[in-house]
Formats: C-alpha cells, structure tokens, sequence
C-alpha cells in the first residue's frame, strides 16, 4: 500500500503525460460506450420480424400502359396463371410491399365522428390468398372469404366492410384486451364502418422508421390501378429459379403492360435497411480504430517514461527490487491514469448521450453499457502497458552504474 | 533555414520512424475521418443552384386541419393542393412562377423490337425551364401558349434522346407516352441538381426526371400523377373530386427579384388565404411561408441526423489523434533534451530551437494530412459501397475538400507540436550538459 502512494508522486511528477493519456482514455470511452449504444438501437430495430415467409417470397410491379385493357379479366388470368404454375405456393395483388419505404396509411378509431383523435395503420388492399402468400399467422377470427373480396375502380374512395388487423393494431384500438377487436367496428375516414374478421400476429408497414411500424391492416379488394404489385410465394428453395419463369411468363401473357422491378423481399429488406448496417458498420470500424490509437498513445508514453527512467529503474534493482515489482509499478500506473481518465469519460459519454437524447430523439443510455464500456477500457490500458512494462522489468541492475 | 530545418525534421522524423509511422498514421486517420464526414454533410448542404439560390422561393400555405398541425412543429404541410396552386399560378403576382407534380409514364419506341419502357416525369408550367436554368442541347422549353393550349408537348433529357432518337436532334419529332403522341421541343443536357431543392417530397438526394411535360396535362388525364400525397380530408370519389380535395401533392416555387418583391407576395398570399377562410377553408392561424432555396432546405433539415452524428463523433476522433501526437511528440521532443542542451550551449537561440521544432511537427502535419486524404477517400468509397445509390453524387473529394485536408492537418499538428516545442526550447543547457 506504501508503493501507491509512491506510484501517485511519481506520477504527479510527469503530470502532462498522465493526463494527455487520461484525456484520450476519456474520450474513447465516450465515444465507444455511444457507439455501442447507437449500434444496438439499430440492431433491435433490424432484427424485428416483418412477419412475412421472407426467404420464399418475391414481388415485382405491374405496370399497364394499354389504352384498351380488360384489367377484372387480365388480372384473374394473371393470378390463375401464377397460383397453377409449378413451386408457387400462391400469390396475391398488393397495393405496397412491407418495409419497402412507400405505401398507404390510414388512420382508425372505434368511434365515429370527426372530433376523435386516430390511430395511424397501413394499408394493404389484397384479397383472401394474402394470409398463405404472405406466410402470416392468423391468431384470432377468420380470413375473407372470396365473396368478401371486391373490386375497387381507380379513384374510388370507399372501404369494404371488413378488415384483419395486427395484433399491434388491436392492442392499439383496445388496449384492455386486444382480442375484443374481434367483430368490434372500427371507423375510417371518420365515419365509415369496417368490421374487424380477423387478428394477424405480426405484420411490419412499409417505413421501417416509422413508432407505428407494427400496425397494419388489410383489406380485401382488388385494385383497377393502372400500376400494381404482385407478391408470390414459392417453395422453399425454389424462389431464385422461378424469378425470371415468371417474369417471362407474365411479360409474354399480355404484352399491354409492363413487368419490372422482379425483387427478393431479402433484397428488399436489405435495401431498407442499407442506412442502419452502413451506420453500423462504420460505427464498428471506428471502435476498432480507435481502441488501437488509445493502445498506441499508451504504449508510446509508457516506453517514452521507461526510457527516461532506465537509470532510476536499475538503481532500483540493483537495490533489490523484484522484476514483478518493476512490472506492477508500471501497470499500477497506468491503472491510475486509466481510473482518472474513466471517470472524465463516464461524465462525457453520459453528457454525450443527453445531447443525443435532446438532438436526435435517441433513448438514454443504459448503465450496463457503461459498465462494459469501463472494463473495457482498464483492460486495453492493462495489456497496452504489458510491453512496456516488461521492457522495463528486464533492465538490468548493472545499468545505475552506467553514466546517462 | 528553412531547407536546413526542413532537412533536420527528415533526419529526425526517419531516425524515429517508428514513432514518427505511428504520429503520422495517427492524424491520417483522424483527419481521414474527419474529411469523410465532412465531404458527406458539406455535399448533403451544399447549395444545388448558387447563382440564383436567393430569388427562388418555395411557398407554402397551411390548408392543414384544424384538429392538428401538419407537423408536430407546427410547420405547415410542404406542398400545396391543387386548388390553390392552380390559383396561385393563375393570378401572376409574382416575376416567375412554377406549379409542378411528380409523374410517370411508359414510352413506346418506335420500330421494330424496340420494348416499351417506364420514365419518370415532370409534370411543370413553362417557366420551370427558365427559373431553374435547365441546359438545353436541342431546342427550348415550351412557352406559355402550350401550357395554356394543352399542347402534348416534351422536353427530354439526354439520355431518353439517347435511348429513343439515338441522341440526334429530335427536336419537332413526335413520341409516344402513354398511349399518346407528344411533340418533342427539346432535349436537355445533364441536369441533377444535388440536393434536388424544387421537389424533395420523395427524396433530397433523387435523381432528376426523364422528362417534363406540360403540368396543364395532368387535368386531362394525359399523364399520370405519382409522388408524394397527403390528406387530412377524404378526397372523395374520381379524379375531379380528387383535384378539388384537400390532399397536398403539389410543389410551388416562385421568383422574386429582391426583398420588397418578397414582402409583397407574401401580403398576397396572406390575403389570398383570408379570403379562403370566409369559403370556410383555412381554419388553422395564418401560417404562410416563403423561403429561399437554402432557407428550404435548412428548414427542411435534408442533412441526415446519421451524417451529423458520425461528423461530431469524427471531430472527437480527431481530437484523440491529437492528443495522441502532442503526447508522441512531447516524448519525442523531450528525450531530445540533451542534443538541444548541446545546441543551446553552442549558442542557438530559443527562437532558432522553436522553428526548427515547429517545422518538424508541420511536416508530420503534411505527411499526415496527405496520409488523411488518401484514408478520406478510402473513406468515402466505403460509404458508397456500403449506402449504394442511397448516396449518390455525396461521395467525390473536390479541390475544396483535398485543400481544407491539408490545412486542416498542417494546422492541428502546429497546435499539436506548440506545447512539446515550448517544453523542448525551455531545456536548461547547464543541467543537460552536466550529465553528459
């Protein structure tokens, strides 16, 4: 216990060295433990199910242009076409694909009336293949029936009667107990009456960004827009083989449209998330460099204060003093710069964090992370300071009879 | 002198290479990182039009619903209705004035085998040419008259010339656009603006439509409307009810010369929206808006929060470079303490001891700053790899950048070697000399 305090005014002798090193160590805790922080956000946000068969799913857009253009008769034709063909489990028209960053929201409340605040959903206008296709789980009430589905002419503004929702969706419009949703009426546009028939488990919207991305809503129409998607499911393993079959087929089908943007809802999901992985990675990269330049500050001052050193350290042995107690010298050291610098650290990530929090709407930081990010810290200083330190240990006692 | 001590700082940043690699290594990387993030927010705020920045206005009108705002800053919506766009045009109160939608269609080339495609389009009064200083390679844009007329008239971009007219000048020859037959009256060169300031409802960074056509085409069907469109009222039933709703999908963008210009379009506008609220429309405070392009773009806070966070979180990784070098350089410099006792005693001033040092850190500045490039590049090339088109156009180093790398670097390591240097030059030869 003696030596601690002969470590401190050793080192309260060559203040601005220790303190160039603290202030980095400071610093980099700052900056990891936010990182860090950043990262998991964005990875929670990534590993949300869309609650799609997503690995045997792909869509791609209709797009007419035929001025005369039976759509009730081809769009039948298309989707007879689609579900007979062979590893098509079944497939559907969709008005917006989930998580693809562009579709239609609405807003629902159980009562009518202009007054009442709602609650925001997206929209998918499908028809009564969409539970298999899309591969969700019903978990309350039933699917539509094919006499549920109706057509719904460009421009037309109604809503049919019934509707499946989320579970999200259901905890949203009654949060006392979500399965009541089941027959209860819930109101678009204010006042028009939608019976909800059914409970889905989970199916994201389309902006992945979005607090509510969680409530959707599906509705069975058909849609006689001039531009549309189709979403198919196939057999496992089959996805990438049919891709460009069913291209060529429907291309070939009808030649008064056009097929494009034939896209996995991997490719998909990657894309929407491109922003986070990229934020993620660089994130990562500057971790890494940045624990690497804090071991090199710290390596360098350690050899650099040894090396000033070599004449006192060899006294030192010569009068008697074990190779470890040379080697804990330096590590107790570094031990002590490294708490100071933890502890300007801990102040600036959390200062760091409260402005994140205040300009960029984060969530504040949690204690663990900190935690971790402290550890971390002692132990990049403790193996930093190894080779120095052992550096010093083999000096030899004959070097305090050595001049300079 | 200079040349002497430019070749004292070689002689001692190779005889210490390794603390010299590790010095410049280190201010490469924090200047690379910082010139990274820059170059992405300086080209995410960068001013798309700079001559004319100043006299283009967006306009904005809060025809939003009573019950709540438009946004949750009270802010009103971003484009305007139909309605009231169409009138704004109409009355011409301002020097120049553009209404203009996002659209879309399909060409049909002519000929043989020739597959029909999709394009994006611009549907936009005549003056959008001249107000935004569109380049044209053939031909012009359409005058008022087509607008007025309803003429189906285009104007393409380069690369649907290209594609259609194997970029001949096709100005008078006719297309084919959905299922109808249009006028070509021009062909323009290259133009994408970045951000794309006149319509960023879908996307600041987005690439620049493929063609333009009359906006008075939207009315008649012609062309098909896309983009970004929001109600707050159901819009009712057909296409008519939908151009009299109150759904938002619409940019406006007027030029005023200068300031009185300004306050007096606002006044009409105040009065135009008064005027609406005796109909019964309007109900929200008065809230209408005119800013310039940059004002817009500010307002519109198009630099991502992602690149403002990772430029704070490059400046401290600076910062921790930095301090890095002036803890090296301190070492460095002090464990020279008995060559400068040497020199001092043999009658080198403090000042001589000072520049010499202080050009040694500028030319670890200089190798690091360089260093700095070639890792800001490297840099930027990740960020494209990893964001794709998401970034397009935000990741080229100009000279702007490569200059401020530089300085940026020489300058942090002269502040970096300041305090190392003063402790070097403030060695007591007597003290140095005895332990020789």
């Amino acid at each position: 216990m003696q030596e601690l305090g002969l470590i401190f005014r050793a080192l309260l002798r060559n203040k601005v060295g220790a303190l160039l090193i603290s202030l980095q160590i400071a610093l980099t805790l700052t900056i990891m433990v936010n990182a860090i922080f950043m990262m998991q956000e964005r990875s929670a946000q990534m590993q949300r199910s869309s609650g799609l068969d997503e690995a045997n799913l792909f869509h791609l857009s209709n797009t007419i242009f035929a001025q005369e253009y039976n759509q009730p008769v081809n769009l039948e034709n298309d989707l007879a076409l689609l579900r007979q063909t062979d590893g098509v489990v079944d497939a559907i028209q969709i008005n917006a694909i989930p998580i693809s960053g562009g579709g239609w929201s609405m807003g629902l409340k159980t009562e009518p009336g202009d007054d009442i605040s709602s609650t925001g959903v997206a929209v998918y206008m499908v028809d009564d293949h969409a539970i298999n296709t899309l591969g969700l789980e019903l978990i309350a009430g039933e699917n539509f029936s094919p006499t549920d589905v109706e057509w719904r002419p460009s421009g037309k503004n109604s809503w049919p009667a019934k509707t499946i929702i989320t579970q999200a969706m259901a905890e949203a419009l009654f949060p006392d107990d979500w399965q009541s949703a089941i027959g209860a009426t819930a109101y678009i546009n204010n006042n028009e009456p939608l019976l909800i028939t059914g409970i889905v488990k989970s199916l994201q919207a389309p902006w992945n960004g979005w607090d509510g991305v969680e409530r959707s809503m599906l509705v069975p129409y058909k849609m006689e827009s001039s531009g549309s998607r189709f979403m198919i499911r196939t057999q496992p393993g089959r996805r990438d083989e049919l891709m460009p079959i069913i291209e060529k087929l429907l291309s070939e089908s009808n030649k008064g449209r056009i097929i494009r943007r034939v896209t996995t809802m991997d490719e998909t999901r990657e894309r929407s998330y491109r922003g986070h992985n990229a934020v993620n990675k660089i994130l990562s990269s500057v971790i890494v460099v940045l624990t690497l330049i804090t071991g090199f500050g710290i390596v360098g001052l350690a050899m650099f204060s040894i090396n000033r050193r070599t004449k006192q350290i060899g006294t030192r042995r010569a009068l008697g003093a074990t190779q470890w107690q040379i080697m804990s010298f330096f590590m107790i050291e570094n031990l002590m710069i490294s708490s100071f610098g933890i502890i300007l650290g801990v102040a600036g990530a959390v200062s760091l964090n409260i402005w994140l929090v205040s300009t960029f709407s984060l969530s504040p930081i949690n204690i663990n992370l900190i935690l971790f990010g402290i550890v971390a810290l002692y132990i990049i200083g403790q193996i930093s300071v190894l080779y120095p330190a052992r550096k010093a240990a083999m000096i030899s006692p004959a070097t305090a009879t050595r001049t300079a | 002198m200079f040349s002497y001590y430019l070749r004292l700082a070689w002689i001692s940043i190779i005889k210490h290479w390794g603390l010299s690699l590790v010095m410049i290594t280190a201010i490469g990387l924090g200047i690379g990182a910082s010139m990274t993030t820059v170059t992405v927010n300086y080209l995410m705020s960068a001013n798309p039009i700079p001559h004319k920045s100043s006299v283009l206005y967006n306009v904005q009108l809060d025809s939003w619903d009573i019950n709540e705002p438009a946004n949750d800053d009270g802010s009103p919506p971003e484009q305007l209705t139909y309605r009231d766009a169409t009138y704004l045009m109409s009355a011409k109160k301002a020097f120049r004035q553009n209404i203009q939608a996002q659209a879309h269609s399909v060409i049909e080339p002519e000929g043989d085998g020739a597959l029909p495609f999709m394009v994006s389009a611009r549907a936009n009064s005549a003056s959008f040419f001249s107000m935004f200083d569109l380049p044209f390679i053939y031909g012009s844009g359409w005058d008022q008259s087509a607008d007025d007329n309803k003429e189906q008239v285009v104007v393409l971009s380069s690369e649907i010339n290209q594609r259609v007219f194997g970029g001949e000048d096709s100005v008078g020859k006719s297309i084919k656009i959905g299922g109808n037959y249009f006028k070509v009256v021009g062909v323009i060169d290259y133009w994408n603006p970045t951000p794309k300031f006149y319509d960023i409802s879908t996307g600041a960074f987005d690439d620049s439509e493929e063609i333009f056509v009359p906006f008075s085409l939207i009315a008649e069907e012609k062309i098909n409307r896309s983009g970004n469109t929001s109600c707050w009222k159901p819009p009712g039933d057909g296409f008519q009810a939908f151009l009299n709703s109150e759904c938002v999908w619409l940019q406006f963008w007027v030029e005023l010369p200068n300031e009185q210009a300004k306050e007096e379009y606002l006044s009409f506008l105040n009065a135009y929206v008064e005027e609406q609220k005796a109909l019964g429309r309007f109900e929200r405070p008065l809230n209408n808006r005119l800013n310039n392009v940059m004002q817009w773009l500010e307002q519109q806070q198009i630099v991502s929060d992602d690149a403002v966070m990772m430029m704070t979180m490059s400046f401290m990784f600076l910062v921790v470079c930095l301090l890095n070098t002036v803890g090296l350089l301190l070492a460095k410099f002090i464990g020279k303490a008995p060559e400068i006792g040497l020199r001092q005693a043999l009658g080198a001033s403090r000042r001589t001891l000072f520049s010499q040092y202080i050009i040694e850190s500028g030319c670890i500045g200089v190798a690091g700053g360089l260093l700095g490039l070639l890792f800001a590049w490297l840099g930027l090339q990740g960020i494209e790899s990893l964001y794709g088109d998401m970034l397009k156009g935000l990741t080229g180093l100009d000279t702007t950048m490569i200059v401020s790398a530089i300085v940026l670097a020489v300058i942090t390591s002269i502040i970096a070697g300041l305090y190392p240097t003063w402790r070097a030059c403030n060695v007591q030869p007597s003290q140095q000399l005895k332990s020789q």
